[in-house]
């Protein structure tokens, strides 16, 4: 069950990713050099074909594999960040094989330190983390309010958006977007907005089958 | 978009096939793997690796053999490639020696080529590495990512090179590399963007009368857009952001390097070399040697870049130093 689960959940991400491929890519076109959906449509699908010809009976094991897999396809910067932040994620996860809201925030925290580690970025800079820090908190606002995992993911989901909204009034000052300098205002970030769809093909993913 | 190609996703595979087919005297390609090596079996110096996105052709591949780089590993298109990709290349070009490792100052290549080096270094090859970011359109101030790389990394590929070829050891190379790169500065400009091959538009829009300042190597926008001016005030321009940049004085040496962006004919990159040798000359700096044509490309962009670099007594002798290799021959 798990197991299906897992892969029915990173086949959503990945469905999702490639319905937006052409409108990350042109975020990216805007303040960037036009590839992120490329990459990460490129990524996703190669993680799907991973976990179909492997299948993991692991959270953790799958998650690790998940983030090799980035890591050798995705390339660019949000290639090692991702890449990154899925390993990360699998830390907690050891030896777990239920997933629980408290897992998903621990998985969170972990993915985010791992994202701030590898690019050394911090929230403001107009990045993936302005809307994944947020996302992070409401969750975890969530939870400490008692709130149901599904209630949790779509807090998460609003405050990313929100994050997304607040990446178009700041100058970037990490990644490509950084060369452009003010010009990079009125612009949302691509890895932030990647960070949003994968979080709401979660949540939805987990609406459908909860 | 029209462009002589099959399908977009196989560019890159079928682009270095073509390379190796071209010039098997110089390089072959590591099976399975988009790096591209010096044909001979690394010796015991230290070996150069350098890379990032396609689309920049003949960088890096194309300056893959004697006296300059042993490896080049190329990402999809403006994408730098991932860290097995790089760490295979380190591990194919190892002399035992150590391995220079030549990154253009992007957040991208910056981590995948350390993740790489991390992964190398595990195995017990020693690596280091040298940032180059040699673009002044780009405001250089420590809470940013810093300057951009571009054309100018073709004289550390040159230099450093050189030196590693001469038997210095990895500490030397590194510290030549990052000579180079203190005293290399590059500004470009385009006509018209490009296209990356899967995006199947162009990287912007750009009117008749438009060029477009400061622009970098992977169809990013530059610093302004402005209206298209002669190709002597163009020159002026750029050279006047690069020398302001730069502690030059009268009977300096330098090189210099004209590259044209990928749409560019010669015919207008010598037109502006004209001018580029007309005003350092009236400034009495000494151009050592030019270099004029296409070596770092941004695929089809029409536009070019001015790089400059001084020149001591070390650096003027690695540059002149021999070179053989499919972009690039020196005797
Ligand atoms: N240092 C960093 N820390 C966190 N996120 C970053 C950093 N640098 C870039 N990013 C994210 O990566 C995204 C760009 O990814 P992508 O286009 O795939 O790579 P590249 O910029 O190399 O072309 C940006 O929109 C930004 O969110
Ligand atoms: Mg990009």
């Amino acid at each position: 069950m798990m197991e299906n689960l897992f892969l029915g959940a990173i086949i959503a991400i990945k469905e999702s990713i490639d319905c937006n491929k052409e409108f990350l890519t042109e975020l990216d076109r805007e303040i960037g050099d036009a590839d992120h959906g490329i990459n990460m449509a490129r990524g996703f699908e190669a993680v799907v074909n991973k976990l179909l010809a492997d299948p993991q009976t692991d959270l953790a094991a799958g998650l690790k594999k998940i983030g090799m897999t980035l890591l050798s396809t995705v390339g660019g910067a949000s290639g090692p960040l991702y890449g990154t932040a899925f390993m990360r994620a699998a830390i907690p996860a050891q030896g777990k094989t239920e997933a629980s809201k408290e897992l998903g925030a621990e998985m969170l925290q972990a993915a985010i330190q791992g994202i701030k580690d590898r690019g050394k970025a911090v929230c403001g800079e107009k990045t993936m983390l302005d809307s994944m820090e947020p996302a992070y908190h409401a969750f975890a606002e969530g939870i400490a309010k008692d709130k149901g995992f599904l209630e949790c993911l779509e807090l998460a989901c609003c405050a990313a958006e929100e994050g997304v909204e607040y990446t178009k009034t700041i100058i970037a000052k990490k990644g490509r977007a950084s060369y452009l300098g003010e010009r990079s205002l009125g612009h949302q970030d691509p890895g932030a907005t990647s960070v949003l769809i994968i979080l709401r093909a979660l949540t939805d993913f987990y609406r459908k089958n909860s | 978009m029209k462009k002589i190609i099959n399908n977009p996703v196989n560019v890159v595979d079928e682009m270095l096939k073509g390379v190796v087919a071209a010039h098997p005297q110089y390089v072959r390609r590591l099976e399975g793997l988009n790096v591209i090596v010096r044909a001979a079996s690394p010796t015991k110096k230290v070996a150069l690796v350098s890379g990032g996105g396609s689309g920049h052709e003949p960088s890096h591949g194309g300056f893959v053999g004697k006296g300059m780089l042993d490896g080049a590993v190329a990402g999809a298109v403006f994408t730098s490639p991932t860290p097995d990709q790089v760490y295979e290349a380190i591990k194919a070009v190892d002399g035992g020696e150590g391995v220079l490792l030549v990154i253009k100052n992007y957040t991208g290549d910056i981590m995948n080529f350390e993740m790489a080096a991390e992964m190398a270094e595990a195995e017990g090859i020693k690596v280091d590495k040298v940032v180059v970011d040699d673009d002044v359109a780009v405001e250089n101030s420590t809470w940013t990512t810093g300057r951009r790389g571009i054309a100018g990394t073709v004289f550390i590929h040159k230099i450093a090179g050189a030196k590693a070829e001469e038997g210095g050891e990895l500490s030397e190379v590194k510290r030549v590399a990052e000579k180079v790169v203190a005293n290399v500065r590059s500004m470009g400009m385009a006509l018209a963007p490009c296209t990356v091959p899967e995006v199947g538009k162009p990287s912007f829009t750009l009117e008749e009368n438009e060029a477009e300042i400061g622009m970098g190597i992977h169809g990013e926008p530059g610093t302004h857009r402005e209206a298209l001016r002669t190709a002597d005030e163009i020159v002026d321009h750029l050279l006047d952001k690069i020398l302001a940049d730069m502690d030059l004085t009268a009977s300096d040496e330098v090189a210099v390097l004209v590259n044209g962006l990928g749409g560019t004919p010669m015919m207008e990159l010598y037109v502006a070399n004209r001018r580029l040798a007309e005003v350092l000359g009236a400034k009495d700096v000494k151009v050592i040697k030019t270099f004029v044509g296409n070596y770092m490309t941004s695929i089809e962009m029409a536009g070019f870049s001015i790089s400059v670099i001084k020149l001591d007594e070390e650096l003027k002798e690695l540059l002149l130093a021999p070179a053989d290799t499919p972009a690039l021959v020196q005797f």
